[in-house]
């Protein structure tokens, strides 16, 4: 199993409010680019640590955001 | 110098605003939203943290309704254009509104939209009721100006928000004298789309402006305005429909962007409350103190709890350009003649078409400026008895 995931979000903007929303929370992540197999929307992607995937959901939920979807990150 | 143009341009601004614009030209320099590199995405933060800041300003709990446009102009073409395409719309407006809202209705008419204009009383005030009196079947939206730049008059923006909801019609305001000057809550206002601009009262730099969208607006109303590159769905030819891309087409005033988030959180950490106070304090002792001059004639309400710190007046038999000229020259006081791009305010007020000199302190202006400017048109005032 990955040890990471990636958050695909639709722009920028939303990368950044997932950014600073899971930051605040204190959960491990980073910016990445979105790897091209999984989409060409957009620049940013959003990298989480797999065993945090529930609760990254959860205070995204929260805080009102619809993500595109969350694939694990094969590397 | 004594500065009295703030209801043009806020200056000077604060030195965070300068400190992060240098900083952003130094150190980051990339456009938000375009590329996945570092200075990229720290242009995004700064961009993202304006939008949030500004959207908690105006009582808003989405920041990605927070659009930006190069200033309150284009964001109100925007909406107006945007709501009125339907065949045989109708919109209700008032008759203290600026060019940047009469311009684009006028041009509509030429289209076929009808324009309803509530008339104001000679102080600019109006009741909330003579908008609901105006409505008809057909009327798409109702726009109205939050405070006027010619006299500070502020229009009863909760009550026609009510009015508004109950009939399901857009509210469209026209804050850009009144974000960072005046309490502002789009909920608990109903303000459906609130337009503002950063270089007045927000103490931002020029070149930016936006606007906020209600959290409960139902965006499909709403069509962009300009389409082009977003820096998303680059697949696509046609405009995506992603919030907040779908309004922001083309590259952002990123360095604007971080000298207005810098601006807005001095004004949220100095507090608007305390804002509103010094301004009033302000607007007290010039509306007395002009109003004392022989031959001078304030315009506009005298009741501080109607009016933001915009003041108008004119002294009898001396043109208002004359007045401003001499006041720049031989006072070294800045301040604006004219009309102020609002000939509709100008016919309300009863000063169309010779307008009015005016003076706008910021909040920060020194009283002492205040009163040395109350003698200059004093000195003014008699000369003219002189002459």
């Amino acid at each position: 199993m990955s040890e990471f995931a990636v958050i695909l979000v639709h722009t920028t903007s939303e990368a950044i409010f997932t950014e600073r929303i899971l930051k605040a929370a204190g959960f491990d992540i980073k910016l990445i680019p979105t790897p091209r197999h999984l989409s060409s929307d957009c620049g940013s992607a959003v990298r989480i640590l797999m065993s945090d995937k529930e609760d990254c959901l959860e205070a995204l939920n929260e805080a009102g955001l619809v993500l595109d979807r969350i694939e694990p990150l094969e590397i | 110098m004594i500065y009295l143009d703030h209801a043009a341009t806020s200056w000077p601004k604060p030195a965070c605003v300068h400190e992060a614009m240098e900083r952003f030209m130094r150190d980051v320099g990339a456009s938000a939203g375009r590329s996945a590199h570092r200075l990229s995405l720290e242009a995004e933060r700064i961009r993202f943290d304006a939008r949030e800041v500004i959207g908690c300003l105006l009582g808003l709990n989405d920041p990605m309704r927070v659009i930006f446009t190069p200033n309150a102009t284009t964001a109100l073409n925007m909406v107006i254009h945007g709501l009125l395409t339907r065949e045989n719309s109708h919109v209700v407006t008032t008759g203290m509104e600026h060019n940047a809202v009469m311009r684009p209705l006028r041009a509509l008419e030429q289209s076929g939209v009808t324009v309803s204009i509530v008339p104001c009383q000679s102080d600019g005030m109006m009741h909330a009721t003579s908008i609901e009196e105006r409505i008809k079947p057909n009327t798409r939206l109702i726009v109205v100006n939050h405070a006027s730049n010619v006299c500070g008059t502020v229009l009863p923006v909760r009550q026609i928000g009510e009015i508004a909801r109950r009939h399901g019609i857009p509210l469209l305001v026209d804050a850009a004298q009144t974000a960072g000057a005046w309490p502002i809550d789009m909920h608990a206002d109903h303000i459906d789309l609130l337009v503002f601009t950063g270089h007045k009262g927000l103490l931002g730099p020029s070149g930016t402006g936006g606007l906020a969208i209600h959290d409960d607006f139902n965006l499909d109303l709403l069509p962009p305005f300009i389409h082009g590159g977003t820096g998303s769905q680059s697949e696509e030819e046609t405009q995506p429909n992603l919030m907040p891309d779908k309004y922001e087409a083309g590259t952002p005033n990123s360095v604007g962007l971080a000298g207005l988030a810098a601006s807005v959180h001095y004004l949220m950490d100095y507090g608007l409350e305390q804002i509103v106070a010094q301004e009033q304090k302000l607007t007290s002792r010039l509306i007395d103190g002009l109003d004392e001059i022989d031959g001078v004639h304030v315009i506009g309400p005298m009741e501080l709890n109607q009016r933001t710190a915009v003041v108008s007046f004119n002294i009898e038999s001396i043109p208002c350009s004359e007045v401003a000229h001499h006041l720049d020259q031989q006072f070294d006081i800045m301040c604006r003649p004219g009309l102020h791009c609002a000939p509709r305010t100008h016919r309300t007020l009863g000063t169309y078409p010779d307008g009015t000199v005016r003076f706008a302190p910021g909040p920060f202006v020194p009283i002492e400026e205040v009163d040395r400017a109350i003698e200059a048109v004093t000195t003014l005032a008699e000369q003219r008895l002189n002459v």
